[in-house]
């Protein structure tokens, strides 16, 4: 539908320069956007996530290094020129009194249209599909200030949709939004590139979910710039780990997930198997105790039918047998 | 808002523009009868020669002169408060007023004191003069905003240099004023008043001249507008050149304010109103709806003006600047209530 398009990157510096004064926040970025894909741009706050999504979109000038779209360095292009190649949904919150999303999303046909702005016959038709695409057909009516943040988000993508450009840049679509609207979001996301063969590079925290569903991940902190390549290879060469590395948590390559690390105090051994004894052993590692099978360990905890016990008493729910667990240990230590 | 609704909201205030431009016709310290009225406009040379002088060398000019100060300022408005996405931006708020007030104070209350003659004696040769001086001054600071907006990147950080200069421009006009003879000053504090009857004869045919070609203009700038809404980067993705479309909405705005100040004073209000008024009764941003909602609901609140300034009793002893706020602000604030309320 639309042509194909790609985007490399090459020694890019970002940053910020204001007169003689110039701040780098991230150097020696490699690396290229391919066509009909889904990239997510992860790294924590402050790495510079923003700064180059700002500088793709060529809203700031790179510092150094070229970004070439479709055999073109960005600056080349002129800012009209560049609304039919990128189109962008930003964190930042519009506010606009009494303009419906039909509205919004036809204004994504600016690039197109004339000097007064009418739209035709095809326009119309476009902005039809876009919010067809997103899936708000029923919204078309509804004022944007009265909109939930999922719904307004959406309303963005079916304008840069209607933009039809061939790539969307997106700064943190799923923030502030609640998990399932997460989902669908890059869901969406991915759908337009598989399908609609858009090229789609969005920023997010959301890494769990990032690396389920993105064909691609760029990693950046400020260590060691920007790093590329599928979720799973990023994940075996430990650069997942590396990059998000703190105090307490723990990156699990297996699972895609953060493990939040604490401190080991003991081990019980659990009889009895079940989603009930998996369910003690998650409450048990809250309090920083491990479930060993394998090995014989001072605590005993024994699930039946009726009850969950210990030490030769019997409990009815896992918060009192876990905490009579937890006071055995905090015994233990002080003996 | 359908669109039939916005048609027909249209059509009601281009239809209150007429019933006010005849009223303002009809009423004042002489009133004239409608059919007198109907027939000095149509052409008749049949009444009586005072009903005809009064109508045509005064009360028509000087509604024609509201019309077109009222659509003037509604328009600056809406475009500054569009260029700054920010509610409480009028035509004064960058300066451009105050310049022209600086100019006509310079020219004021220094020319008693250089050439010893009061200007405002000077009758015809001092209205000119008045009007070339504000229009310079405002102009100058147009400029300096001009030049200012190259070179900075924030909204706000523009917004308050406008302000800034404004202040400064005010300082001035009290330096002047301080050294002034009293006079001067009485004619300074009544120019600054502001009155849709100050200028007369030819210089209301050029004021008008020259509003019928720049309020036209403004509507080639609706695209630019609705895209400024979306804020500076989204706008600038949909292609839009920032900085130039920047420059030339507040170009536009200034030298709207800019004449219609010069030749009736700096008339508040009006142009931080109406904007507020048109959204809050078509229920629209779009400019293709709003902008000339604007234009004619500025016209149609500047006939209203000027017609209860000229109330028997008040005999065109109370100054535009009074009416404008006095009337238009509870109807702002009413129609601001009746949208909160329509929202929840």
């Amino acid at each position: 539908m639309s042509p194909r398009s790609s985007i490399i990157i090459s020694d890019l510096s970002t940053g910020y320069s204001s007169g003689r004064h110039v701040s780098t926040v991230t150097s020696g970025i490699n690396a290229s956007l391919i066509p009909g894909e889904l990239t997510c741009l992860l790294g924590p706050n402050g790495a510079g996530k923003s700064t180059l999504l700002k500088t793709l979109c060529g809203f700031l000038r790179p510092l150094s290094g070229n970004i070439i779209i479709n055999g073109r360095n960005i600056t080349e292009y002129s800012d009209h020129e560049l609304a039919k190649v990128i189109g962008v949904v930003l964190t930042e919150r519009i506010h606009i009194a009494n303009m419906s999303v039909d509205e919004l999303v036809a204004l994504g046909r600016s690039p197109y249209t004339g000097f007064f702005g009418r739209m035709s016959l095809h326009d119309r038709k476009i902005v039809d599909e876009a919010i067809k695409r997103v899936g708000i057909e029923n919204l078309r009516t509804r004022m944007i200030h009265t909109l939930s943040d999922g719904e307004r988000q959406k309303t963005m993508i079916a304008k840069a949709l209607a933009q039809e450009t061939p790539v969307i840049f997106l700064d943190e679509p799923t923030a502030f939004i609640d998990y399932p609207g997460k989902v669908e979001i890059m869901q969406l996301l991915a759908r337009l590139c598989h399908e609609g063969g858009k090229t789609v590079f969005l920023s997010t925290h959301d890494v769990e979910l990032a690396l389920q569903i993105a064909d691609r991940i760029w990693l950046i902190n400020k260590a060691e710039g920007v790093k590329t390549g599928s979720p799973e290879d990023l994940s075996l060469s430990g650069d997942m780990a590396r990059c998000f590395r703190r105090e307490g948590v723990r990156f699990d390559p297996a699972a895609g997930q953060f493990m939040i690390d604490n401190v080991c105090r003991g081990h019980v051994n659990i009889k009895g198997s079940g989603l009930r004894a998996e369910m003690v052993g998650k409450a048990l590692k809250r309090r920083g105790i491990s479930v060993e099978n394998e090995n014989p360990a001072q605590a005993v905890i024994e699930i039946n039918e009726e009850a969950y016990r210990f030490d030769g008493r019997d409990y009815n729910d896992i918060a009192s047998i876990v905490a009579a667990v937890s006071a055995f240990f905090d015994a233990e230590r002080e003996n | 808002m359908k669109r039939s609704n916005t048609g027909l909201l249209m059509i009601l205030t281009a239809a209150s523009i007429v019933v006010f431009f005849i009223l303002n016709i009809m009423l004042g310290s002489v009133e004239i009868p409608f059919e007198t009225v109907m027939n000095i406009l149509t052409g008749s040379h049949d009444e009586p020669a005072v009903a005809t002088n009064i109508v045509l060398k005064s009360r028509v000019p000087q509604a024609l002169t509201a019309i077109m100060a009222g659509a003037g300022l509604a328009v600056s408005g809406l475009l500054m408060q569009t260029v700054f996405r920010n509610p409480l931006a009028g035509p004064s708020v960058l300066g451009i007023s105050s310049g022209a007030s600086l100019g006509v104070a310079f020219v004021v209350l220094l020319s008693g004191n250089i050439g010893g003659v009061a200007l405002s004696r000077l009758g015809v040769i001092g209205e000119v003069t008045i009007t070339l001086a504000a229009i310079v001054g405002s102009l100058l600071i147009l400029a300096l905003i001009a030049f200012v907006a190259r070179k900075v990147r924030g909204n706000v950080t523009l917004l308050i240099m406008g302000v800034m200069i404004g202040y400064i421009a005010n300082a001035v006009i009290g330096v002047l004023k301080f050294f002034s003879a009293e006079e001067d000053i009485r004619a300074y504090v009544v120019w600054g008043l502001g009155s849709f009857s100050r200028v007369s004869g030819n210089q209301t045919t050029v004021f008008i001249l020259i509003m019928l070609i720049i309020l036209p203009l403004t509507f080639l700038l609706i695209k630019t507008l609705n895209l400024l809404l979306l804020g500076n980067s989204y706008a600038r993705n949909l292609g839009l050149n920032i900085k130039r479309a920047r420059i030339k909405v507040i170009g536009f705005s200034g030298v709207l304010v800019a004449i219609v100040t010069a030749y009736c004073g700096p008339i508040v209000f009006l142009g931080l109103a109406v904007p507020h008024l048109c959204r809050g009764i078509f229920r629209t941003s779009n400019h293709a709806v709003i902008l000339p909602a604007s234009l004619l609901t500025g016209a149609s609140l500047a006939l209203l003006c000027n017609l209860i300034a000229r109330m028997p009793g008040f005999a065109g002893a109370l100054p535009v600047n009074s009416v404008t706020a006095l009337v238009g602000a509870p109807v702002v604030m009413w129609v601001l209530f009746n949208k909160r309320k329509a929202e929840i």
